[in-house]
């Protein structure tokens, strides 16, 4: 069976369409392959979880948690990015990921992003920008579903 | 004792008489009624997309989309979610009683300027129900499409529509079906998030795909953007209206958009010619 090299999974996902080759290159020079069990977490609200992850499989559930509650927000899957607030430096996760099936994912350290990312302004802007499309994503699915489109209408008003 | 016979209502013209067959509760608030013909005409055939006006005797007439197979004569299916008196009416009806059925009314998706070409069906809330027929229509013509894809999207898991046949349309061949929910409690193992998150899981081929779409008109606007910013262009789109609509016949006006008429004009409409009125918050 043929293996493909990290370099190679990496050009596939969507994350960097658009991104120089060398940039590619820098990123797969610190990308790691991780798998993660069905309903594991991948990390917890309030970690100081320092990786950012590209996902290549599976499905994984965005948590929010309160005594005795656990509200799902989102699912992210395959071609999308998850932990994106590594690059805003130290800090506690504001949600909880858990894997929904089994996931396989490509991490990278927070940390050697950040300083990659000072270095060279060039990768900086490009990843940033790449960063703020996902942002964006996720801002607009959340004022999406506070509408509460699919709420009963009587008269114009919510019921 | 005798027992009471009970004769057809006296119709306004137009307006045939049709008992519920059956009616099976979908969801907490939304039921499928399979209305069949009274006496020994039948019901009228329909193309995926019209609707019919239901009248429920002493409480008022609806406009109903159908959401049965249009294969399937002799027979009308309507998928109605109850949220007012006249809609509670229609969903508490039981088996044999009357209701009045005028049409079927409106246009039609565009199935046969689908043909040979790739079909994406995005689907909010009870909009899944008027493109249950298109889907139907596609499933029994497979050969004549190339690939069905289906993005559907409900307020929660206890809001979905039609589960099952979700499931079993899924595990058809070049058949894609993908399902979220805004809210999913813990024991949901599928997407969560609205439906236009749901874009980046399908692979679109531009230039040969037909869409079709129907939800609320919020819903609609929002997948159209996800829609154009993969390439499809606006010719290629078509929607589902909703309107208040009364006459069913473009004649009394309630139902008017812009230089539309929903009920007449519509329900289904190319996105290319109503895109100018859309956006308009008056109308």
């Amino acid at each position: 069976m043929e293996t493909k090299t990290i370099a190679e999974v990496l050009r596939e996902h969507p994350f960097v369409t658009g991104l120089k080759e060398s940039y590619i290159h820098k990123l797969a020079e610190m990308a790691l392959e991780v798998q993660f069990a069905k309903d594991q977490l991948i990390f917890r609200q309030g970690d100081e979880s320092g990786l950012f992850y590209l996902v290549l499989s599976g499905k994984v559930a965005l948590e929010a948690t309160a005594p005795g509650r656990i509200s799902r927000i989102q699912t992210v899957g395959e071609t999308d990015a998850l932990g994106w607030s590594v690059m805003l430096g130290p800090g506690g996760k504001t949600f909880q990921a858990r894997a929904l099936e089994p996931v396989r994912a490509l991490a990278f350290d927070g940390a050697r992003l950040r300083q990659l990312c000072e270095q060279d302004p060039g990768f900086g802007f490009q990843f940033t920008r790449k960063l703020l499309h996902v942002v964006s994503e996720r801002l607009q699915a959340a004022r999406m579903q506070l509408l509460d489109i699919y709420a009963p209408r009587t008269g114009g008003k919510l019921v | 004792m005798t027992a009471a016979v009970v004769s057809a209502p006296v119709l306004p013209p137009a307006m045939t008489a049709a008992r519920v067959a059956s009616v099976m509760k979908e969801t907490h608030d939304t039921f499928t009624l399979c209305l069949e013909p009274a006496e020994s005409e039948p019901l009228p055939a329909f193309a995926p997309g019209q609707f019919s006006m239901l009248y429920v005797f002493g409480v008022g007439e609806l406009p109903i989309s159908i959401s049965g197979d249009p294969h399937e004569p002799g027979r009308l299916v309507h998928t109605v979610r109850s949220v007012g008196k006249a809609t509670n009416a229609l969903v508490n009806l039981k088996p044999g009683a009357w209701v009045g059925v005028r049409g079927p009314f409106g246009t039609s998706w565009p199935l046969e300027a689908a043909r040979g070409r790739d079909v994406l069906i995005v689907a909010g809330g009870i909009g899944l129900a008027p493109l249950r027929s298109a889907i139907h229509e596609v499933l029994r013509h497979r050969d004549d499409y190339v690939r069905l894809m289906v993005l559907y999207g409900a307020r929660s898991p206890k809001d979905l529509l039609y589960r099952r046949q979700l499931a079993d349309w899924g595990r058809l061949a070049d058949t894609q079906v993908l399902t979220t929910v805004d809210y999913g409690g813990v024991n949901w193992r599928g997407y969560v998030g609205v439906v236009t998150t749901l874009f980046r899981y399908v692979r679109l081929h531009p230039a040969g795909t037909t869409v079709m779409i129907c939800g609320p008109e919020i819903m609609m606007r929002y997948v159209i953007r996800e829609v154009e910013k993969r390439g499809i262009p606006p010719e290629q789109i078509y929607l589902s209206m909703e309107r208040n609509m009364k006459c069913a016949v473009g004649f009394c006006g309630h139902c008017q958009m812009g230089p539309y008429f929903v009920c007449k004009d519509g329900p289904i409409f190319a996105y290319e010619r109503l895109r100018p009125w859309l956006e308009k918050y008056e109308l």
